[in-house]
């Protein structure tokens, strides 16, 4: 261990930590305010909510996005709702239960004083959004509606149709549109943020951008840098996220010195609509509400799976969730339901032209609620299936297929959210803060936004008082000057290496690669085997990828060339933190390590902590050191997750 | 607009609209603006529909032949038009505030319509290079401005034909009767008739609906009738005008 | 089940702003559950082998929500099917054998940067003028002080809709931003937490639409391409609300109930 890694939790009773320190935190003042830049990468939910908010607050800020406009950012595709312990339902729900049900769901590994505060600020988001206007579902009466989501007891998911994310997004948006009319913050849109830099004494100082437009590359330089970028789940090239989400910026700022901690979580939804074809280019996710009224099931003998449904006679039928999970049945958690539809697949029992799904039907809900009701729940959603099959979902059950979602491994940070390079403040889903080992449904958009709206803003300040006087590193310094010959250099090498293959062949390579030996069940065999492809993968992506046009104009292909690149060498890091963390815990399944149910077996004693990688050179499995944060749990009481 | 520099790196945006001078009087900052020029349009359109309307009434006197007094009915109708409140106020000043509010609304709806018209040649400075596939927009909406003009230089023709000095025919000033079938039983001329009152009719179809939105009056409850409301109006004006004329020229009137 | 599609695609290219642009015609053959996009990403396969600069357009999402997508696809904004936009367009829509022409948006605010896509930045600047309710981070009242009728919450969520994609603009026969901007105004005009600013929003957002786009003549085209179906009804709600913004005076509106 060479790190040291303080994760800086207050002391204090937990429900009182966060108020505590916010009391203990320096200010700065606000007539000092805009003697200070920031510069935040990302415009997502905690990019948008936390560049607008410390616009208001009067820092000086400057936001970058790769969009052409803020309002773009992956975030928007958030279909299903947000969490908040508000309890307008009166059903037992608290900000202890939230906290409770999060950990428990991470699979106790995530820091506890960390998911507390989020479920504290958890109340105080929705009000602000309501605020902003965001066209939360209504009852009649006028007041909220709650829904339950993603497993959890009580209600406490809120919802705009199903655009929760993008109005949310929106609500945000329009807050920074706010700020950037009244000159507070500047926006840089179609902009790459292609590296982090930092000052001699190994502080946050700037960025290096491209102009996506011109081609051209840029220094840009602040008191503090904010990377607010989003997950690494395109690893795998097919995910439910959008096309251009990529690890680039935080892969850059670990290669600086930021620790990754646990990149081998990554959460795998159950409810997505299988590839139907080798042209596919993304997986679409179906919203996880689906499964409270539609029933999971295979054909019990593999011979059935040809036929359609209609003609297999429920004896036929095993509807294997309701059978192993009682209690829960269809609702439990999605590492569980992923898991199972794959165990079925493999098994021979998937359905569909290509074998690969498995059923989730509405038959029985239709009877009983009738159609006009299921309609109207999940009208929209029906149609989005329609349009992509081809078939009706009314008529038919749906074929549905596990698919990469959420990644919860992310830039080290401590409670301030700043990383162990000082002035690199994370937030949203490029921390690995606060959903352990996996995310409950409804919890990310919580999360962006407490990080944005509410920590952010606060810890903020208690890096930036001590540096009131001092002005950025001016722009022209060598360090700026090394950063940005290594970023033009790795565009030179790329657009010379004129190969044979196109980025999206080796992206495709990497990401079957990554999906079969490190995607929903691991076992280490598997892992060495990936271990050593990947790194001969990308030794020949170097020398053959082929990127045509010139480096200096409006380039995807190039685009899309430098951010495999990065995921070429993050993959391995991943796999590597899979083979080393010998336990099952959550998204992360290895084969070895199962109860006698085949229910994921955690090994408190050994890996109760952060896997926080360091970087140690090109070589990353031999070089990569690891340093571990022990995660003390003193509120909640560790236990084998049970949903049966 | 801080930002609008953003646009920098792409292609310059054209400014379409000079934009609204904040400190001048509200009604000039109101006309400046596209969607203040459309409220005229839409106000002087349905103004203008109204006269249109009442004229078209008035002329259905033509149908009516002499009076007892051996006078013609449409001639008496102009000499009642020209002595309206008459003794409130002297002979032909109600007949002239008529016209000069005539006046005013044509001016306004057509400056407005020219304008606009250029505002959207500027918004799209470089065409589709392939044809398009309207779903929408039918030829009424797309042929404003055709049939517009038409309606104009039918309007300045008639003008001359039927109130200033005649085109040709034995003229008379006050013998409208006489001057219209004179005038209207030349086949050329009941032609050139048939077209603008053509043009006005589609105006209008797109027009009147039109004017719905313009003025924001909408609401779910009604709004399917609106089409409907607009078809009726604009036969009501077209077909009589259309019909004058025809039946002129083919000798039915005389 | 699925089966191969042949089509002849005439798809504009232009290297850059400056430069003239030309249409370029393309053969290829993809399977009919493929996307519209993903026959593009095809044929960008295709033109790399041999040698040929991909063709650039705009995506991100791939399934309807976040607006990057946008083609003028045989003279329709996002293409033949209603409610739908460019990358929700599956190829089963066509037939073997289709010409396919391919066109970017076309309209002075939305400049060209290359091949297919296109700039629209000019959104931003609207939204910008005026399309938030201001409350600064912390300053909120509980959510559930303010009750918004259902109805009314429904109505703006119809408008919120929007996905700021700019079909409405590259439909509309005057390259309008009618439906877009009364999308965004009515939004926040219709729910109760936006009528403080109800009437400077209104002013603000229409002039600055204003010197970006077109004027609206009612063709009613923008309704029919908005891949969300957005209602022109907005648009008349946007014409009042801007004539009530010069005529009301502001400072007496606590006197009313506004709206
Ligand atoms: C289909 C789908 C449905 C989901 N549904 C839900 C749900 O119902 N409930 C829930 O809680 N969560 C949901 N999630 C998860 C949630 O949406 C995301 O985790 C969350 O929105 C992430 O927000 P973010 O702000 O951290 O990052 P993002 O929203 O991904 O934003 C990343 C931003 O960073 C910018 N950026 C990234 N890299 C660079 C760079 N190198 N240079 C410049 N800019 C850069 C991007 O332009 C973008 O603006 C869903 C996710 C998906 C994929
Ligand atoms: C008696 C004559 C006329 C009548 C009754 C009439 C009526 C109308 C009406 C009701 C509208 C709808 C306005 C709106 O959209 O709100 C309209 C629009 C229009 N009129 Fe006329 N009009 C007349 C003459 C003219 C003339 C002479 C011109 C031009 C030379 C003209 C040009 C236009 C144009 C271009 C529009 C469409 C404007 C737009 O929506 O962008 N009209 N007219
Ligand atoms: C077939 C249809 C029409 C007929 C038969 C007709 C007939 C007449 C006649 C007889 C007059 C003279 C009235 C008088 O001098 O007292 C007149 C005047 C006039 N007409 Fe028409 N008209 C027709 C259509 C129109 C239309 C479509 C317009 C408008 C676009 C129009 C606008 C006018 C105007 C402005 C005057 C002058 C009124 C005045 O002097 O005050 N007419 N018309
Ligand atoms: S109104 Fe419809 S068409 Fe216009 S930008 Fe919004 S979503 Fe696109
Ligand atoms: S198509 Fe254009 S003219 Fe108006 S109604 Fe729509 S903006
Ligand atoms: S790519 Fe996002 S809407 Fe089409």
């Amino acid at each position: 261990m060479t790190l040291q890694l303080d994760s800086n939790v207050p002391a204090g009773p937990l429900a009182d930590k966060w108020d505590n320190h916010k009391f203990d935190l320096k200010l700065v003042a606000p007539h000092n305010r805009r003697r200070f830049d920031v510069l935040v990468v990302g415009t997502g939910l905690a990019g948008a909510s936390a560049a607008a908010s410390l616009g208001e607050m009067g820092y000086n800020v400057k936001v970058f996005t790769y969009h052409d406009s803020p309002r773009r950012a992956h975030s928007i595709a958030a279909q299903g709702g947000i969490n908040s312990a508000k309890n307008y339902r009166n059903d037992g729900d608290s900000v202890h239960r939230l906290f409770y049900d999060t950990i428990k769901g991470g699979d106790y590994r995530s820091r506890e004083a960390n998911v507390h505060r989020l479920a504290q600020v958890s109340v105080d988001i929705i009000d602000q959004c309501a605020a902003q206007g965001v066209p939360f579902a209504r009852e009649y009466g006028g007041l909220l509606d709650n829904r339950s989501f993603g497993g959890a007891q009580v209600a406490r998911t809120f919802y705009a149709r199903g655009q929760t994310g993008q109005q949310l997004l929106l609500g945000a948006y329009q807050a920074l549109a706010r700020q950037i009319h009244l000159g507070t913050v500047t926006l840089y849109n179609r902009m790459d943020v292609l590296d982090i830099v930092l000052d001699d004494d190994g502080k946050a100082c700037g960025i290096v951008t491209r102009d996506l437009l011109t081609g051209e590359t840029a220094r840009f330089s602040g008191h503090a840098v904010v990377l607010a970028t989003g997950g690494y789940g395109n690893v795998y090239f097919l995910s439910t996220n959008a096309k251009q989400c990529n690890v680039t910026a935080t892969w850059r700022a670990h290669r600086k010195g930021a620790a990754f901690a646990n990149p081998c979580y990554t959460q795998i939804h159950p409810t997505c609509i299988p590839a139907s074809d080798e042209f596919q280019s993304k997986l679409t996710l179906m919203s996880e509400s689906l499964r409270n009224d539609g029933r999971i099931w295979v054909p019990k003998n593999p011979d059935d799976c040809g036929k359609s449904a209609g003609d297999i006679p429920e004896d036929a039928r095993d509807y294997y969730l309701e059978r192993k999970y009682p209690s829960f049945g269809n609702l439990v958690p999605r590492d569980v339901a992923s898991r199972n539809a794959k165990t079925m697949v493999d098994q021979g029992h998937g359905v569909g032209p290509l074998r690969n799904g498995v059923f989730l039907d509405f038959a029985d809900s239709i009877n009983r609620l009738g159609e006009s009701v299921v309609r109207e729940r999940y009208g929209n959603l029906f149609d989005m299936y329609e349009r992509i099959t081809g078939e009706n979902p009314y008529q038919m059950p749906m074929r549905i297929y596990p698919a990469t979602h959420y990644t919860m491994g992310g830039l080290w940070v401590d409670y301030n959210l700043m990383s162990n390079v000082p002035g690199l403040f994370v937030l949203g889903e490029a921390n690995f803060s606060d959903h352990g080992a996996n995310r409950l449904g409804a919890s990310a958009l919580m999360q962006g936004l407490a990080d944005g709206y509410f920590v952010l803003p606060a810890t903020i300040a208690g890096y930036l008082a001590d540096l009131l006087g001092t002005s950025p590193v001016p722009t022209d310094h060598a360090v700026f000057d090394t950063a940005q010959t290594e970023v033009d250099d790795r565009v030179k090498r790329l657009m010379s290496a004129k190969g044979t293959r196109t980025v999206d062949h080796y992206h495709r390579e990497l990401g079957r690669i990554v999906w079969d030996y490190c995607g929903m069940a691991r076992n280490k065999e598997g892992l060495e085997k990936a271990l050593s492809e990947i790194p001969a993968l990308r030794e020949e992506y170097w020398r053959d990828v082929k990127v045509l046009g010139d480096g200096r104009t409006f380039n995807q292909s190039l685009e899309k060339a430098l951010r495999v690149a990065d995921f070429m060498e993050m993959a391995e890091l991943k796999v590597k933190d899979a083979l080393h963390r010998e336990e099952s815990c959550g998204g992360h399944f290895r084969e070895e390590y199962q109860t006698p149910e085949g229910e994921a077996q955690r090994d408190d004693e050994h890996f109760a902590y952060v896997a926080a990688w360091e970087y140690g050179g090109p070589d990353i499995q031999r070089d990569s050191v690891l340093n571990k944060e022990k995660l003390v749990f003193e509120n909640v009481k560790l236990s084998q997750r049970s949903y049966k | 607009m801080a930002q609008a520099t953003e646009l920098r790196r792409g292609a310059e945006a054209p400014r379409v609209n000079k934009g609204v001078s904040r400190r001048a009087p509200w009604p000039v900052q109101f006309y400046e603006s596209a969607v203040g020029k459309k409220w005229v349009m839409g106000l002087t359109g349905l103004a203008l529909y109204g006269f249109v309307f009442g004229h078209m009434i008035g002329n259905l006197k033509i149908y009516l032949g002499r009076e007892p007094d051996g006078e013609w009915a449409i001639d008496a109708y102009g000499h009642f038009l020209r002595e309206l409140l008459h003794p409130l106020l002297p002979n032909h000043v109600f007949v002239w505030l008529l016209r000069i509010g005539l006046i005013v609304a044509f001016v306004l709806h057509i400056h407005a319509a020219s304008t606009l018209t250029l505002m959207n040649r500027r918004s799209r400075p470089v065409g589709y290079q392939s044809s398009r596939d309207y779903i929408a927009a039918n030829f009424a909406s797309r042929t404003m401005r055709w049939t517009g003009v038409i309606i104009l230089a039918f309007l300045i023709f008639h003008l001359f034909d039927l109130s200033w000095t005649g085109t040709g025919q034995d003229y008379e000033l006050g013998h409208v009767h006489d001057n219209m079938i004179a005038s209207l039983s030349r086949p050329w001329v009941a032609a050139v008739y048939i077209l603008g009152n053509a043009a006005l009719l589609v105006h209008l179809f797109h027009g009147i609906w039109s004017s719905f939105q313009t003025l924001g009056l909408n609401n779910p409850r009604w709004n399917g009738a609106r089409r409907l409301v607009s078809l009726g109006a604009a036969l009501l004006v077209g077909i009589p005008n259309i019909l004058f004329p025809l039946l002129i020229v083919t000798d039915v009137v005389t | 089940m699925s089966e191969m599609l042949n089509l002849t695609l005439k798809v504009w290219r232009q290297n850059g702003p400056d430069d003239g642009g030309r249409f370029e015609e393309y053969r290829t053959t993809v399977a009919d559950d493929a996307s519209f996009l993903e026959m593009l990403d095809y044929v960008n396969e295709q033109l790399v082998a041999e040698d040929r600069e991909p063709i650039a357009f705009d995506h991100d999402c791939r399934e309807g929500i976040c607006g990057s997508c946008g083609l003028m696809i045989n003279g329709q904004a996002h293409g033949p099917q209603r409610g739908t936009a460019t990358c929700q367009l599956h190829m089963r829509k066509f037939h073997d054998g289709d010409h396919i022409t391919i066109e970017p948006w076309r309209a002075g605010g939305f400049p060209l940067i290359r091949d297919l896509a296109v700039d629209r930045s000019a959104f931003d600047r609207i939204v910008e003028a005026g399309g938030y309710i201001t409350v600064n981070t912390g300053a909120a009242p509980d959510a559930n002080e303010i009750p918004v009728p259902k109805d009314v919450a429904d109505a703006a969520m119809d408008a919120a809709a929007c996905i700021g994609c700019g079909a409405c603009v590259a439909a509309c026969p005057n390259s309008a931003a009618q439906l877009f901007t009364s999308a965004k105004m009515q939004h926040l005009n219709l729910l109760p937490q936006g009528q403080a600013e109800r009437w400077a929003r209104s002013e603000a957002m229409v002039e600055t639409m204003e010197e970006f786009f077109g004027s609206c003549t009612n063709h009613g085209e923008c309704q029919e391409a908005c891949p969300k179906e957005i209602s022109i009804d907005f648009i008349a709600m946007m014409n009042r609300d801007y004539l009530k913004a010069k005529l009301t005076n502001r400072r007496r509106i606590g006197q009313r109930k506004v709206g």
